[in-house]
């Protein structure tokens, strides 16, 4: 989902720009605010951005014979809703824009969008929207990562189709040329990192499931005085 | 062996199996989606020119590479040592009773 450098129009690259920078800016907020009022959290921030980070340097092989990798910004999102992901996803995008030339500054805007902005809300709404269906824990992060995945590469396809219009079908057969190229491709990838994601919700359900109750992923347990309000 | 660890144990297995079906079972170059794009935009929009270029680029295919496995290593550390740190506190948490009793002096 990394657009090159320099391979948006400037025009593009501002206006994604624009777009993203109120969402960083709130997420930086969120971010600290989430720090100071809990700041036992702190550790469980770090993991959920460095989950990013390892999963978005993982090229994996898929059934389109390329390569590609999953994002890891939807378990940020399901613990920590999304504002905080939008700061961390673009930490890790700065990183591989400078060091690694993967992305780009000039394209940075563009890819927060669609990794940090659009990836962790997808996420965050499919979470809540199987909960409050009366799915469980697992199908809920399953999916709300799954699509997270999938909907930051739309967007890429999206953006690119908007900037490269295809001379004969318009915006419109841009995007499908785009994103039999991105969605495709990671449509197994999706599936990787949902059972990813739930693989690591599953081992702090067992290791910090004090951590999950605070942050509300997790009822709390009928032992306390509060039982009566969970209802579950 | 718990269920609730076979089922982890399943779902590692479950993604080394999606990442390796394709190797085994499709033909394909595997290079990045993301250079599919840019080789896309070039064929449909020859007379583009990106008009900017990165202000550093890894010298060569195995420092990239090298940088990749730092980034992964870095997060795994992370996340690696958060699982150690809550495992440790939960079992110290719980209490002497319930620890086994040659722990106890």
């Amino acid at each position: 989902m990394h657009i090159a450098e320099g391979y948006l129009p400037p025009l593009h690259a501002a206006a994604w720009a624009v777009a993203s920078a109120p969402f960083v800016v709130h997420g930086a907020r969120a971010v600290v605010q989430q720090v100071r009022t809990d700041p036992d959290s702190k550790l469980l921030l770090g993991a959920a951005g460095a989950f990013s980070f390892v999963l978005s340097a993982l090229k994996i092989p898929s059934v389109t014979g390329s390569c590609s990798h999953p994002t890891g910004t939807g378990l940020g999102a399901v613990l920590f809703r999304p504002p905080v992901m939008a700061l961390l996803g673009t930490v890790v995008l700065f990183f591989q824009a400078v060091l690694l030339a993967h992305g780009g500054l000039t394209t940075l805007g563009a890819n927060v969008f669609s990794m940090a902005v659009v990836g962790p809300w997808v996420a965050y709404g499919t979470y809540r929207l199987v909960r409050r269906l009366g799915g469980g824990l697992g199908p809920a992060v399953f999916l709300a990562a799954a699509l997270g995945d999938l909907a930051t590469y739309c967007v890429t396809s999206v953006q690119l189709a908007l900037a490269f219009p295809d001379a004969t079908s318009g915006v419109g057969g841009a995007v499908v040329k785009f994103g039999s190229i991105f969605a495709i491709t990671q449509i197994p990838l999706a599936v990787s990192e949902g059972l990813l994601t739930l693989l690591v919700v599953r081992l702090l359900v067992r290791v910090s499931p004090d951590e999950l109750r605070r942050l509300g992923v997790l009822p709390t347990p009928p032992a306390t005085p509060t039982a009566k309000e969970v209802g579950a | 062996m718990k269920r609730s660890t076979l089922v982890n144990w399943l779902l590692v297995l479950a993604v080394v199996a999606l990442a390796a079906i394709p190797v085994l079972f499709v033909q394909g170059e595997f290079g990045g989606s993301d250079g599919l794009a840019e080789q896309a935009i070039t064929e449909s929009h020859p007379d583009y020119e990106p008009w900017f270029s990165s202000i550093y680029e890894p010298p060569s295919g195995e420092i990239e590479s090298g940088l990749f496995a730092l980034q992964a290593a870095i997060g795994a550390g992370v996340v690696g040592y958060y699982f150690g740190a809550a495992r440790t506190k939960r079992r110290l948490a719980r209490g002497p009773a319930d620890r086994h009793p040659e722990d106890t002096p």
